[in-house]
């Protein structure tokens, strides 16, 4: 399968981002509604990487089952990490001056969520949508 | 260096289409641009065109909120127009609805709206 990296490191590497899960979203084949909701959920999550993981990599692959197609992102930092994965999760909590929707937005926004964190270690995040 | 977004002047109104994929500094200098020319022109009204954006995230969705909530203690009113169905179906999902926000599908509509509340 199609596997692709990007570094996240300043605001500008966000954009890029966008544009790359949206290629992505449309070759999967995914509806205009499903290619904005990934490509949204990345931008929130690529924003956490470069603002609170203090920079990292996005890893696209583009999923071929059977009888189903997708794409699922991975955003892998090694900041600071997250102490309480729960509350962090919640709607309107926020560590820095965000609105605090990034996280638990970008989980609704996806068919599939899984979140690792260590503290001092870092961060990954993994979101799938299939189409 | 920020580039910058062109806002017009229309009459006692701004506009400002957003054309490009904004990056969060472009979105910033937005709302200081904008509240200068608020100021400088004594704005009544401002609409902001958001049919080129094909994502609108909660950074970019705060800088709209802000915008019309910056724009109302100068006494200006916002409004927001011709959001693609897409990004206003995944704006609710992702918890954003824009609370106090006005809007309206078109430009010509929201000329509309800002020109029937002119003294």
């Amino acid at each position: 399968m199609d596997v692709v990296q990007a570094p996240l490191r300043s605001p500008n590497d966000i954009v890029l981002a966008r544009q790359l899960v949206r290629r992505a979203a449309q070759e999967a084949g995914l509806s205009l509604v499903d290619q904005t909701k990934i490509v949204t959920a990345a931008s929130e999550l690529a924003r956490n990487t470069v603002v609170y993981g203090l920079g990292g990599e996005m890893t696209v692959q583009l999923l071929q089952e059977e009888t189903r197609k997708g794409v699922r992102l991975s955003f892998v930092d090694q900041g600071p990490g997250i102490a309480d994965l729960e509350l962090a999760l919640t709607d309107g909590w926020t560590s820095g001056n965000g609105l605090g929707m990034g996280l638990s937005g970008a989980r609704r926004l996806v068919n599939e969520f899984e979140i690792h964190s260590r503290v001092g270690e870092g961060t990954r995040v993994t979101i799938t949508r299939w189409k | 260096m920020a580039e910058h977004i062109p806002i017009l002047r229309i009459g006692e109104h701004l506009l400002v289409s957003i054309q490009v994929d904004l990056h969060d500094q472009m979105a910033l200098q937005l709302q200081d641009d904008l509240t200068a020319a608020i100021q400088r022109h004594s704005a009544h009204g401002v609409l902001i065109d958001i049919s080129a954006l094909e994502v609108v995230d909660s950074f970019i969705g705060r800088m709209i909120s802000d915008i019309s909530g910056m724009g109302r203690i100068l006494g200006a009113r916002t409004v927001v127009v011709g959001m693609r169905p897409a990004v206003a179906i995944t704006l609710v999902e992702l918890g954003l609805s824009l609370p106090g926000v006005e809007t309206a599908l078109t430009i010509e509509r929201g000329m509309a709206q800002l020109r029937a509340e002119e003294p």
